[in-house]
């Protein structure tokens, strides 16, 4: 039996019914790293002893009737910007290259105490500034659908992870689409949910008011039952937001009848390929078929979100990222002259370019004398694309776009133009701005073969509308794995 | 917006950032911004003449709770990441002459 072709719930449910012990699971998933890690390499950190160790204990307590959970057993990867305590973090930078969290994320722990078992931590962009997972200090991540492309970012470990079948499910972070985007490229399915729905504690801070974290998976039901295991009101993230429900399982209906579907005609202009524009109105005539109302709308400001995305996420990062100095934790210069040269040298010599840049940039237009022009301006066009989502949720109850322009470029063709990069967002950042849920499902392959990912945008808190619809269009075709797995992973570049 | 940039303005939000840039990396970083601040200058083109600028899409309060220590000391393991440390505290280079 291939235990790694499974969904998550697929597998949970065989190790709740005894059919397959949580060792087993495991083996398998490391049997699979294996073969693949050294083709795409998906993880930062391998943690085999402890997973075992852990897998002892969860399976007595499974077999104790102690642990119910459908992700009891399960094997999981985490981003590694997720405290894991004892357990290597290192945001993907040389300047937490030897950090050891005390502590673990409080999303991470929901996880745990379902019985989920952590098998590593996953590469990304360094400080998930990127779109790519190119920028990771410790090398670059590849797209397990073919192996010149990128996975996408900044969740790219992660994505490949459960594309290559390395772990069952992972966890990852979506600050400007880093969950959305590299799920599309992977063929995978992803969720932002609603901004405060899962506590960022423990999360390495990047622009605090826009990173969430969410599930990765193979299929939304996976997605629906992750999201509801991490989610949680937590006092520790003072943005936390205590919810009426998080039922999100409940959504799992195929049923779009009498649905809301808005198509903004705003998404559909000159940038996006021909190919993925025809695939996500595809997904707008299966969903029409299945009953609901699908129109198209002005959504209205779409150029302004990635100005004000970059103004506010550097700045954000600007003050998040002087907590690396060398003091308390990570990377420290070996020769300096005092204590502010031994900063200037430590953060210089610990941070990559992107992150360098994105620093810069936030440093600049948090200054006085800019402070105005820049920032105030990027919170002032914030609430103005709030107010353009409120008004289209008030006719829709979803909203259809593509979840990038393009399928996953070729690696080495995006870091020479970083605003080209930074336009391949269009699609993800208003999300953030706008602090909705968003949930990315494979729709297709283009000519060359790689995955199109179509999304699903709900109005703040509206999950299982955007659950529901995805659900209901993914009833309607077949998952597709990566050739990698199909081959048996022995491929050679 | 060419040459908006200048030296100086490197050299200050180098401090700012706390970052030691090589010449090479000052006239990149230069570079860089002209063309980052020309592309988000197109901010411009929007009217936002009596808008509010929104920091959080929620309203955030502080949280607040009674000073009581619920975790235990965890200095030893907290210490363990220190680069350099003594007697239970970072160590860091002279501040005061």
């Amino acid at each position: 039996m291939e235990l790694m072709g499974l969904t998550a719930v697929e597998l949970g449910k065989k190790i709740q019914a005894g059919e397959v012990k949580v060792k087993e699971a495991l083996d398998a998933a490391y049997k699979q790293i294996e073969k693949v890690e050294g083709t795409i390499h998906s993880f930062v950190t391998i943690e085999k002893e402890e997973a075992y160790q852990c897998a002892n204990k969860v399976q007595q307590l499974i077999d104790t009737k102690k642990l119910t959970s459908i992700l009891s057993g399960v094997p999981v990867a985490i981003k590694d910007n997720m405290c894991t305590k004892g357990l290597r973090t290192t945001c993907s930078s040389k300047i937490l290259e030897n950090f050891v969290p005390s502590y673990t994320a409080e999303a991470v722990k929901n996880l745990e105490k379902a019985g989920a078992i952590i098998i590593g931590k996953t590469n990304m962009d360094e400080f998930a500034m990127g779109s790519t997972t190119e920028t990771s200090f410790y090398g670059i991540t590849k797209n397990p659908w073919n192996t010149a492309h990128v996975p996408g970012g900044s969740s790219g470990g992660s994505c490949t992870a459960v594309a290559a079948e390395e772990c069952s499910f992972a966890l990852g972070s979506d600050t400007g689409g880093s969950i959305r985007q590299p799920s599309s490229f992977c063929g995978v399915t992803g969720i932002k949910p609603t901004y405060g729905t899962i506590s960022r504690y423990g999360l390495i801070a990047y622009g605090s008011s826009l990173d969430q974290i969410g599930p990765i998976a193979k299929d939304v039901t996976d997605c629906a039952v992750i999201l509801e295991t991490i989610s949680s009101y937590d006092p520790k993230d003072s943005t936390s937001i205590k919810r009426e429900s998080y039922h999100f399982t409940s959504a799992l209906k195929d049923s779009v009848k009498g649905m809301r579907i808005g198509i903004p005609r705003d998404y559909f202009t000159d940038g996006l390929e021909e190919e993925v524009k025809e695939s996500i109105l595809q997904v707008a005539d299966i969903l029409k078929e299945k009953g609901a109302i699908v129109e198209e709308f002005d959504l209205s400001l779409v150029e302004y979100a990635i100005p004000a995305y970059y103004i506010i996420a550097s700045a954000e990062a600007s003050s998040n990222l002087a907590r690396f100095d060398g003091v308390k934790y990570g990377y420290r210069t070996k020769e300096y002259e005092g204590l502010h040269n031994m900063y200037k040298k430590t953060r210089s010599e610990g941070f990559g370019a992107e992150v360098k840049r994105r620093i810069m940039l936030g440093s600049f237009v948090l200054s006085s004398g800019y402070y105005d022009a820049y920032y105030l301006k990027a919170l002032r066009t914030k609430a103005l694309i709030k107010q353009a989502f409120d008004k289209a949720f008030q006719s829709f109850d979803v909203i259809l776009a593509p979840a990038s322009p393009t399928t996953a470029p070729l690696i080495g063709e995006s870091l020479n133009d970083p605003i080209k990069m930074y336009l391949g967002d269009i699609y993800t950042v208003a999300v953030n701005l706008a602090g909705l849920p968003g949930i990315t499902v494979p729709c297709g392959l283009d000519k060359k073969g790689l995955p199109i990912g179509v999304q699903f945008l709900g109005d703040c808190f509206m999950e299982e509308k955007i659950i529901r619809a995805a659900y209901t269009f993914e009833q309607t075709k077949k998952y597709i794995r990566c050739p990698i797995c199909e081959k048996g992973g022995n491929q050679h570049e | 917006m060419a040459g908006q940039i200048t030296d100086e303005i490197i050299e200050y939000v180098g401090i700012l950032a706390k970052l030691e840039l090589s010449e090479e990396e000052k006239e990149q970083a230069k570079q860089d911004m002209e063309k980052m601040l020309d592309y988000i200058g197109q901010l411009n083109t929007l009217d936002t003449e009596g808008v509010e600028p929104m920091s959080h899409v929620f309203p955030i309060q502080n949280v607040f709770r009674e000073d009581i220590v619920t975790n235990p000391d965890g200095s030893e393991e907290i210490l363990s990441n220190a680069p350099a440390k003594k007697d239970r505290s970072f160590m860091v280079p002279k501040t005061v002459e």
